[in-house]
């Protein structure tokens, strides 16, 4: 059921996680947490003039599944336009990661995308 | 101490569950047949309601439920007037930070610790915020232990209650709460012990540990959900307002205003969790014919075992006091029990009850409701290994051999 959920890909990106730092010239940002395990989640996004992720970044310790999450999400939305990325839903994250991450460890892939949505509910 | 091996039968989730070891008790303890047994008992045979009707059946309910505070009492060596029937811990620690609260304002202080529960912390901030008064934590030094020096400083003449954890479900440590209550009464104040974890796995004398409130939830206690009991003093409970209104709670009602019932009835409002109360009662029952003093060997023996085992795998770090029975001045009592929280570098405690899940193991990761605590230690969460009456060194072995496979599987 969840035999593939440490499998090698993910692994990798939790411990070499992609775009992890912050950015003090963020256009968007927020903060959000996994109440079931404390866990923290900070996102970063420079736009640029078209409404592009010029950069994005987070900050961050998390478990696997919520780490590799981040990590593949930043991949996925950095130079996109924001249109692209605000339709960005729960299904795509479970395409990204690739693993039946199953019921119990939802929250925590779906914690970076929660992080993602705050972002951009605070752009204007 | 082993305890008969017969107690395993009286635990059927055990058997259903179908797992190697069910090792979360501090979470929430599994059900024996006489408490499942009493629960049926009352809807298939007298199920009325209590305290109302004229009928034998609704008498012989109420007779079963009250029946039970005596239970309680005994559990606890109080009087059964001293028992009021709660939906849990979290609900009787509601109601006396609620209660309570409302007799303190600006310039009195409420002492709670660094290692409370949320259920113990929320509902005084709560309170704090409302009337005004102030709110102060007596630390915990390196060794997982509570700074009695600071606590000392910190509980005077302002102190209007001191309200603390017994057992810690984040730590395993036992507070020295007597010395507390000598604290908090030469300044006058109140003592309310949380004993969400200690009842299940110690010897409890309200008298003994001087204390004036003491709450617990049943399905710690191996009983049912829902359900769970808050001792006060008999003064201190006549002192105290009510906090939930409605039916039974009433002496007389008039439009404009209503009067309240003796203590404990004032407190329980409305028709109350009646199976949940008989299920606790034969819980308690079930585990005084065992006795306390027997669980509380099982526990200390099985806790020595899992920390001499759990110490050798390399990379695990104990989050909380490293032996499972040594003694100080402060605490005449073990240091700690059987709830073992530990982290392994390199793994999330998430990653590792999933993975220690797939080997049949249950565990708890996360902060256990103590998120200040988990702050104060630098970390987000431990897994955690609690034992209950039903487990074994088996279970600690399994718990190894999973905790080595899970590291394999993680590249640890």
């Amino acid at each position: 059921m969840e035999e593939n959920l440490y499998m090698e890909n993910i692994l990798d990106h939790y411990k070499h996680p992609h775009n992890a730092g912050r950015l003090e010239d963020a256009t968007l940002s927020a903060k959000e947490l996994n109440p079931s395990c404390g866990d923290v989640i900070e996102l970063f996004l420079v736009l640029d003039d078209c409404d592009r992720v010029k950069d994005v970044k987070f900050d961050g310790k998390g478990c696997a599944v919520s780490t590799a999450s981040v990590s593949m999400l930043t991949d996925r939305i950095k130079g996109r336009p924001l249109a692209d990325v605000m339709s960005l839903g729960e299904r795509d994250i479970l395409e990204l990661l690739g693993i039946d991450v199953g019921p119990m460890r939802m929250k925590c892939a779906m914690l970076p995308l929660r992080t993602l949505k705050s972002a951009l509910a605070n752009k204007k | 101490m082993k305890l008969s091996a017969d107690i395993l039968k009286d635990f059927p989730s055990l058997h259903a569950m179908d797992m190697r070891a069910y090792l979360d008790s501090a979470a929430s303890s599994l059900t024996p047949k006489p408490a499942l047994e009493a629960m049926d008992d009352y809807y298939s045979n007298f199920r009325a309601n209590v305290h109302r009707g004229m009928y034998a059946t609704s008498a012989k309910a109420t007779e079963r439920y009250e029946a039970v505070r005596e239970v309680a009492a005994k559990f606890l060596n109080a009087s059964a007037d001293e028992i009021v029937f709660t939906s849990g811990t979290t609900d009787a620690l509601n109601l006396l930070a609620s209660s309570l609260g409302r007799m303190f304002g600006p310039g009195d202080e409420v002492v709670l610790t660094e290692m409370e529960h949320h259920a113990d912390l929320v509902p005084w901030q709560e309170a704090a915020k409302r009337h005004g008064f102030a709110l102060k934590f007596i630390p915990m030094r390196p060794d997982f232990t509570l700074d009695m020096d600071a606590a000392r400083a910190l509980i005077t003449p302002k102190t209007k209650a001191v309200s603390v954890v017994h057992a810690s479900n984040a730590l395993g440590t036992v507070n020295p709460v007597k010395g507390l209550a000598v604290l908090a009464h030469a300044v006058g104040a109140v003592i309310i012990l949380d004993a969400a974890q200690s009842a299940a796995h110690m010897k409890l004398d309200v008298r003994e540990l001087d204390c004036d409130f003491l709450a617990f939830s049943a399905h710690k206690t191996y009983g049912p959900t829902g359900v769970g009991a808050l001792y006060g003093k008999k003064a201190l409970l006549e002192k105290l307002e009510p906090s939930r209104y409605g039916g039974d709670m009433i002496r007389e009602v008039k439009l404009g205003s209503s009067t309240w019932n003796e203590p404990p009835w004032k407190f329980e409002a409305g028709t109350p969790n009646i199976a949940g109360v008989i299920g606790f009662g034969a819980a308690l029952g079930y585990l005084m014919d065992i006795g306390m003093e027997n669980v509380e060997a099982h526990d200390r023996e099985l806790t020595a075992y899992a920390l001499k085992k759990l110490s050798a795998v390399p990379g695990v770090r104990l989050i909380g006091p490293i032996a499972a029975n040594f003694h100080d001045r402060e605490n005449s009592r073990a240091k700690r029990i059987g709830v073992i929280s530990f982290v392994v570098e390199g793994a999330h405690p998430h990653d590792l009850a999933t993975l220690l899940d797939r080997e049949g193991v249950a565990v708890r990761g996360g902060h256990h409701c103590a998120m200040p605590l988990m702050s104060k230690l630098g970390i987000a969460g431990t897994t955690r290994a609690s034992f209950g009456i039903y487990n074994e060194e088996k279970d600690v072995d399994a718990l190894v051999d999973a905790l080595l496979k899970a590291k394999a599987v993680l590249k640890i």
